[in-house]
Order: C-alpha cells, then sequence, then structure tokens
C-alpha cells in the first residue's frame, strides 16, 4: 500500500497557514519518518492522511486512488497515538479487540487475531489486565497489538515513544522497527526526535515553518542537508554555522568568523559571502599560547569515550567541538581551532551551496 | 456519647499511619494532650452544635415521637411501640402513596437520565452555533419550582392550555391532564423530568467533554460507527457520573414536594400523593405528628435502601 501526498495544503478559517504545499512518496512497506520541531505541522500532516482532519488543498493518494473523501475507517489504516488511546475500561484484550468488534467480525476470527497481535508484542501473559495495571512501555505495547491486529497494510504513529523514558524509548524504537519490518507495514512516522528519525526511517520528511524542507534517507540528510534547519536539526551537538568570506587576494581562500580561520578550497569560492556549517568532529583544538590562539574555552563536557568542548572565537562566535577521549581543558583557557576537510556551504539565505568537489579543503 | 466518634475518627487515621517518624508522632502526641484537646473541641464545635440542633435532635425526636400517640400540638401521650408502622404497613391508603411514589420516582429517574443523555450526546459536537443550544439545554437549571409549576399549570390548562389546544386543532380528545389519575401523574413526571433535566444535561455533558478525543479517533479509525462510539466508549466512560446523577435524581425524585403541592396537593384520587406530601399533610393538616414520624423513618430507610442497591448493582458496571 503506497502513499501519495499531491500539494497539500491546509489552513484553518483561510487564514492561519499550517502546511503549504507539501509532496511526498511513501512506497510500500516502507518506513517513513516525517520529523520537525513542535509546532511546524507534523501531526496535522498525519491526521490529514488519517482522515481525521480535512485537507484544505492538494490531494491525498492511497495506491494511488484519491481518498481525500473518504472516512477514516474507508481508508484501510491504523494509527497509534501519543497517548496510546487505549479504553481504561477494558481488559487489554478486550482492547485489542475493539476496532475488530466495532466492524462485527466473527468470534473466532477475533480470537485469533488478538491472541496472534498479543503474542507480537509479548503481552500474552497480561491480556487479562486493564490499562492502568500496566507500565508505560506496556501500555505503548497495547496499542501496537491494536494496530497489528487490525492487519492493515498502513499504520501512522504520532510520537509513539514522547511519553516514555529514555531507556524505554530506546527499547521500544527496536520492537516498533522489528514489527514493521516483520509484517513488512507502510509505517508513517511522526516524531520531534531526530534519533528516532535516523535510527528508524528509510526515508525522512524533514518539515519546519510549514514547509518541507527535505526528503531523503537519513544518511543523506545527515550529509546533504539541503539548509542549515536540516543540516542544525540533525546531530549532536549542533552543527556550528560560521559566517566567511571570500578573501579579497585569493579567490580559493576563505576566512571564516572574521578572520580565525583561513581554508583554502580546491576551487573558486562561488560567492562572496556566505556561511559554513562544520560538524562538532570536524574541528580540532589544541592547546597554545594566548598570541597564537583563537579562541578561549568556556567549559567542557566529558561523555566517557568522548569530549564536548564548548568555546568563544575571537570574533564571538560560540563553537561546539567533540574530541575523542578526555581532555582536560580549563575555562578560559586559550587554544587553536582548526577546520577539518568536512564542511557545508550555505547562502545568505541558509540554502546549502553545493560544490563541484566533495573533498573540498587543502588541509 | 458525641465524644467518641468525633475523637476516634480525627486519632485513628493518624494513629495507624505508622510508616513515619517524627511528624506522625508528634501530631498524635498532639491530640493526646489534655490542653490541645480542649482546643480540637473548640475548633468542633460550631459544626457538631449545627449538626446536633439541625440533624441529630430532630432526627432522634422523630423517631422518639414515632414510637407514641401525639395530641394535636405534637405532644406525645401514650407510648405505642411499633404500632404506627404496623397501621402504615397495612393501611391501603399508604400503600398506594408508596406505589405512586415508586412509579414516580422510577419513571423520572430513567426518563431525566435517557433524555439527559441524549441531549449531551447531541450538544457535545462541536458545531457552529452549538454554545446557543447548551445555554437552552441547561436553562431549567435556574427556574425554580413555583415558577415551572405555573409555567406547566399553563400548558396543562384544560381549556386554554397549549396541549388543549393542539388537541382540538389535531382532533384528538382533550385529555384532562390534571384531573384524570393517571394523566396526572404523567403531568407530575413530565415537569419534574423537565425541571431536572438542566442539571442533569449540564453534569453529563460537562462528563462527556472529558472523555479523550483520541478514544474517539482511535474508534472512528477502525471502523466504529458512532452508534457503536456512543455505547461501546461514551457512556462506558462518563459511567461515574451517570451513576451520581442517577442517584441524586432519585434521592430528589424521593423528596418531590413543591411541585405536587403546586401541581396536584395530592390528586385526584390520590394519584400522585407522594410519600413526603403525605408526611406534610399528616403532620401540617390532621396533626397526626406520630404518623407522621413514623412516615419520615420509613422514607429514610427507602431511600437508603434504594442508594444502597444502586451501589452493590451499578457500582461493578461502573469503572473509576
Amino acid at each position: 500500500m503506497s502513499i501519495s501526498l499531491r500539494n497539500v495544503r491546509k489552513d484553518y478559517d483561510s487564514q492561519t497557514e499550517v502546511l503549504k504545499d507539501v509532496s511526498a512518496d511513501v512506497q510500500t512497506g516502507e518506513f517513513f519518518v516525517i520529523v520537525g520541531p513542535s509546532g511546524c505541522g507534523k501531526s496535522t500532516l498525519l491526521r490529514m492522511i488519517a482522515g481525521l482532519t480535512p485537507i484544505t488543498d492538494g490531494d491525498v493518494l492511497i495506491n494511488d486512488k484519491v481518498v481525500n473523501d473518504l472516512p477514516p475507517k474507508a481508508r484501510k489504516l491504523t494509527m497509534v497515538f501519543q497517548n496510546y488511546a487505549l479504553y481504561p475500561f477494558q481488559t487489554v484484550w478486550d482492547n485489542v479487540a475493539f476496532g475488530l468488534k466495532a466492524r462485527k467480525l466473527n468470534q473466532s476470527d477475533i480470537q485469533h487475531r488478538v491472541d496472534h497481535a498479543l503474542e507480537m508484542v509479548n503481552l500474552t501473559e497480561f491480556s487479562k489486565r486493564k490499562p492502568r495495571e500496566l507500565s508505560g512501555g506496556q501500555r505503548q505495547r497495547v496499542a501496537l497489538a491494536r494496530a497489528v491486529a487490525s492487519d492493515a497494510e498502513i499504520c501512522l504513529m504520532d510520537e509513539p515513544l514522547s511519553n516514555l523514558d529514555a531507556q524505554l524509548r530506546i527499547k521500544m524504537r527496536q520492537e516498533i522497527y522489528n514489527l514493521q519490518r516483520k509484517l513488512g507495514l507502510t509505517l508513517i512516522y511522526v516524531t520531534h526526535d531526530q534519533v528516532e528519525a535516523m535510527t528508524m526511517a528509510d526515508h525522512i520528511m524533514v518539515l519546519n515553518d510549514q514547509h518541507v524542507q527535505q526528503i531523503g534517507t537519513p544518511s543523506d540528510i545527515y550529509q546533504h542537508p539541503a539548509n542549515e534547519f536540516v543540516a542544525q536539526f540533525f546531530g549532536t551537538p549542533q552543527i556550528n554555522i560560521l559566517p566567511a568570506k571570500r578573501s579579497s587576494e585569493n579567490d580559493h581562500l576563505l576566512t571564516i568568523a572574521s578572520d580565525d580561520i583561513e581554508i583554502a578550497l580546491n576551487e573558486a569560492v562561488p560567492v562572496a559571502e556566505l556561511r559554513v556549517g562544520v560538524r562538532p568532529d570536524q574541528l580540532r583544538v589544541s592547546r597554545t599560547d594566548s598570541v597564537e590562539s583563537n579562541a578561549v574555552v568556556k567549559n567542557t563536557e566529558f561523555l566517557g569515550d568522548e569530549t564536548i568542548v564548548y568555546a568563544t572565537l575571537n570574533s564571538g562566535d560560540n563553537i561546539r567541538a567533540v574530541i575523542s577521549g578526555q581532555v582536560s581543558f580549563r575555562a578560559y583557557e586559550p587554544i587553536k581551532v582548526t577546520i577539518g576537510s568536512n564542511l557545508l556551504f550555505f547562502n545568505n539565505q541558509g540554502q546549502r551551496i553545493a560544490l563541484s568537489k566533495e573533498e573540498v579543503v587543502h588541509a | 456519647m458525641l465524644k467518641s466518634p468525633a475523637t476516634h475518627s480525627s486519632t485513628t487515621p493518624l494513629a495507624s499511619n505508622d510508616e513515619t517518624s517524627k511528624a506522625t508522632k508528634s501530631r498524635s502526641d498532639f491530640w493526646l494532650n489534655a490542653k490541645d484537646k480542649y482546643y480540637a473541641w473548640i475548633f468542633l464545635g460550631p459544626s457538631l452544635l449545627i449538626l446536633g440542633v439541625f440533624i441529630f435532635y430532630p432526627m432522634l425526636k422523630t423517631l422518639y415521637l414515632s414510637l407514641f400517640l401525639t395530641n394535636t400540638v405534637g405532644k406525645p401521650t401514650v407510648f405505642v411501640g411499633l404500632a404506627n408502622y404496623i397501621n402504615l404497613l397495612t393501611s391501603a391508603d399508604y400503600l398506594n402513596s408508596l406505589a405512586v411514589t415508586m412509579v414516580y420516582v422510577l419513571a423520572v429517574t430513567a426518563i431525566t437520565i435517557v433524555l439527559g443523555l441524549v441531549l449531551a450526546n447531541f450538544a457535545s459536537k462541536q458545531l457552529a452555533g452549538i454554545g446557543i443550544f447548551r445555554t437552552l439545554f441547561s436553562a431549567t437549571m435556574g427556574v425554580s419550582v413555583s415558577v415551572a409549576a405555573i409555567f406547566w399549570l399553563f400548558i396543562f390548562n384544560p381549556s386554554t392550555g397549549f396541549l388543549s389546544l393542539v388537541s382540538t386543532w389535531l382532533h384528538l380528545p382533550q385529555i384532562g391532564w390534571l384531573t384524570d389519575p393517571t394523566w396526572a401523574m404523567v403531568a407530575v413526571i413530565i415537569t419534574t423530568v423537565w425541571m431536572n433535566l438542566g442539571f442533569t444535561f449540564l453534569i453529563l455533558l460537562g462528563a462527556m467533554q472529558s472523555v479523550p478525543t483520541t478514544l474517539y479517533e482511535a474508534a472512528s479509525i477502525e471502523g466504529a460507527t458512532p452508534r457503536y462510539q456512543l455505547f461501546h466508549i461514551t457512556i462506558p466512560m462518563i459511567s461515574p457520573t451517570l451513576f451520581f446523577v442517577s442517584i441524586i435524581t432519585l434521592i430528589e425524585g424521593f423528596k418531590s414536594f413543591g411541585l405536587i403541592d403546586l401541581m396536584t396537593k395530592g390528586g385526584p384520587t390520590n394519584a400522585t400523593n407522594m410519600l413526603v406530601y403525605r408526611i406534610y399533610k399528616d403532620a401540617f393538616y390532621s396533626g397526626n405528628y406520630a404518623q407522621a414520624s413514623a412516615e419520615s423513618l420509613i422514607l429514610t430507610v427507602i431511600i437508603a435502601i434504594f442508594t444502597l442497591i444502586q451501589f452493590k448493582v451499578l457500582e461493578k458496571r461502573v469503572n473509576y
């Protein structure tokens, strides 16, 4: 079951626009993640696919058929909600059976499908319990079992893990991923968590500011972000974005953050003013005396196998650098910051400028 | 006599809470300290006084009177034991009152709940102008019993009333709304339901709106029809409120007095002579205080039994 969005638009009262011109294709069996900060319209988009919210303009297609006017139940999909939407007065078993009973399937069929679904999510022994007698992760699994039991080939999930603690989130992430692979579900998954998006998705749609920023595979989005927003949204710690100028004497030469750092490119710098994106692991930091230094340390965070160094360049720009192992910089210590080979370039509108050669820097 | 329940209720929870420690201990010391006990009584005093004067004393006095014969000013004269009760429960007249009260109370409770549920279900939909309907549906809450009675007396009036006009217009036989024994009961039930509906509607609407919308969304995705959702989501989810409303309506029904007094005065031929109205007439018209006291106690027991039954039967079906 494939899903397509064609120029989908949504506004409320013909005024407040929440989504503009969203287009995407989701293939059968694909794990598709919609990610963006809160308020970007990602849940609205999911609800429009489900048929819970009417679309203002454009088309939603399921299996190449326009379903704009079909009610939710006719779209043959299931949805898992952030608060799980469990019926507190029913047992786990009855919760899973709810939709099947509503559709008046025969008793043995319901029995079989519910038992099978509970088995899939390892909840068989809890089937007689009420939702309030379950932990958060178990409740989440009941919601998953409901999706499994419905036999629909499309599953929509709206921030299903955000009510769980960090440990459980990692565990459930794997369970959802395994379930999706095992059942061959076409899964559209909404989250604000970039880690969830990166770890589970076949394709990611990044939404911000009512617009689709980029659609691509996780590695594509990380390595070739379409703009500064996408670059900043993915990767922890956040990417450093620094102002840069083409040198007036040599058009291969780039001065970054006033003239704190200088690099030479393999080709001419295409525009006079631009912004450079440097992942924290692409920054090198070394101890130096105050004459040679171009930055001072603010503080460091030791994470075990690596250390994050927060520093301020002489130009006043703040940077984050990830150094492997343990380094002991003190606050206000002068340091020398240099740049590795993988850089991203953005114009002043924040759009990425692609250069013809991948490795752009003379070390 | 009053001392023991008061001290018990204040010390037991503290004393039994022995999981900790200093705070609890010093607080139980507080209650054991003789001088502080004195303070406790000062604080409890006003409410005990008010309850004593207006609740405990009348209750005990009623019980006492019901075991005597009384003179016309309500003074007890001869101790007769349970004779008042035996007389009542063997009197066809009293049993009739009991029966009509049952019919009235059960009908009023059932119809109020069902109509309240239907109206609340309509009004819980997010539609344009729904606020107007919500206000209209709950408007009877602001109407006093006397106004309601007069209002409905106009409607039921045999010559100029709205219902009579409608019957004439449709060439239907005229109904003696307040003069026919059967229809008088119907008229009283209609008026009571109308009076109750505003409150019931508002409480049920509030309960319905607190049901998470995702439950309905999940159900509609899974193919549940609105009707299925009403019976399998809404009603179970608001069952504690339904339970509450049904008990309140039932008790209010048993206590119904003003409406009866204004509309039918218990008539015609005792067809609407409810228990409370009867107590009033026995005590203040006939001066039979002893019998009225016995009736009061029987009514108390009946209400208690009904409430217990509701708790037993409904509690199993209520989800808290």
